[in-house]
């Protein structure tokens, strides 16, 4: 198969824990390449960053296209059941 | 007396100086035992400067040969794991063309003055790195080169990639040395149309090369840590491998 090199990315409001605890998040990308630990030739992987904090401030998942799909429907659920706007930037 | 057998070699982590006059970390592997050697640069994957890229490494000086791996996401993340810095460069947007064959010359610099080098370079790399190695033996004189399934050589990238991964087949009439290219026919980067190409631009502009694309094996395939990975495509190639540098980086 093959490396897509294609990411997008995103400007990210929020804050992650990675493997050096809590950071602030400033960026996302989400690209379909190899996994790192996954047991696939290829997955869905998520990395929210910060760069200005250096490359370990990073969470990183690496999904089946069908987790990825589902996460992303788990999102926009729990979003639209709760209070419009309550979770919002401008809350 | 005792003496240093064949395969002994000293592997470590080295500092050498790259594209810009920037010093970037490298990995180093050299056979101990005396005599006049090949230097080989590795150009790792996009996954990055990883443990398994590091096995090839040494795998190579085993081989007799001084090999050397750029860590080629140094600037964006030094000390960093490596799957950390795979995901930082690739948040960055990727290594640009010019810092990377400005980084392999620096390695090639390094390899000529190691005791014993005879002055003969190779490069190689898989993925990303097999795209990486197209573009170093057309932007410089090397003596060999292995393209291990490099993507968008020939093909448009999909939207999105970094617009530095741009296609480079119109650099083939500038390629310096003999290639030898290792396919997978169940890829899709490179498709093997793709790989055909290439082989036909290389004919027509008549550089010395030979390609090998393996039935029932697809992208990373010599990659031991994978699910792609297939026993018998993998160790036809190290077959193939060590026997084209031993051809060209002789001497």
């Amino acid at each position: 198969m093959m490396c897509t090199y294609l990411t997008e990315k995103i400007a990210v409001e929020g804050s992650g824990k990675g493997a050096t605890g809590w950071f602030s998040a400033t960026e996302a990308t989400v690209y379909v390449d190899h996994p790192v630990h996954a047991p696939y030739g290829h997955t869905v992987n998520v990395d929210v960053l910060s760069p200005a904090l250096g490359a370990s401030a990073r969470v990183a998942l690496e999904l089946t296209e069908e987790t990825a799909l589902a996460l992303a429907d788990a999102i926009r659920r729990a979003v639209a059941s709760a209070p419009t706007g309550i979770a919002s930037r401008d809350q | 007396m005792t003496s240093i057998s064949p395969d002994a070699i000293r592997a470590e982590t080295v500092m050498i100086t790259g594209h810009g006059g920037d010093v970037i970390e490298a990995y180093q592997a050299i056979p101990l035992a005396p005599g006049r050697r090949g230097g080989v640069v590795w150009i790792h994957h996009m996954p990055g400067y990883d443990r398994e890229t590091k096995e090839f490494v040494r795998h190579l000086a085993v081989a007799g040969y001084h090999t050397i791996c750029p860590n080629l996401y140094w600037r964006e993340a030094p000390g960093a794991d490596p799957d950390d810095a795979a995901a930082a460069s690739r948040a960055a947007g990727g290594v640009p063309d010019e810092r990377l064959v400005g980084d392999v010359a620096g390695a090639v610099e390094h390899l000529r003055a190691l005791e014993g080098a005879n002055g003969k370079i190779g490069v190689i790399g898989h993925c990303s790195g097999g795209r990486h190695t197209v573009l170093v033996a057309c932007s410089m004189k090397v003596d060999a080169a292995v393209d291990c399934y490099g993507a968008f050589v020939v093909e448009d990238a999909p939207e999105g990639m970094p617009k530095t991964m741009k296609p480079i087949l119109d650099l083939v009439p500038n390629l310096s040395c003999p290639l030898l290219g290792l396919f997978g026919n169940d890829d899709i980067y490179p498709t093997p149309q793709s790989v055909a190409t290439l082989d036909a631009e290389l004919t027509r502009c008549g550089k010395d090369h030979q390609f090998h694309s393996y039935g029932g094996a697809g992208h990373s395939f010599f990659s031991v840590d994978r699910p792609a990975y297939r026993a018998e495509a993998a160790v036809d190639g190290w077959r193939r491998i060590e026997e084209f540098f031993a051809k060209h980086l002789a001497g």
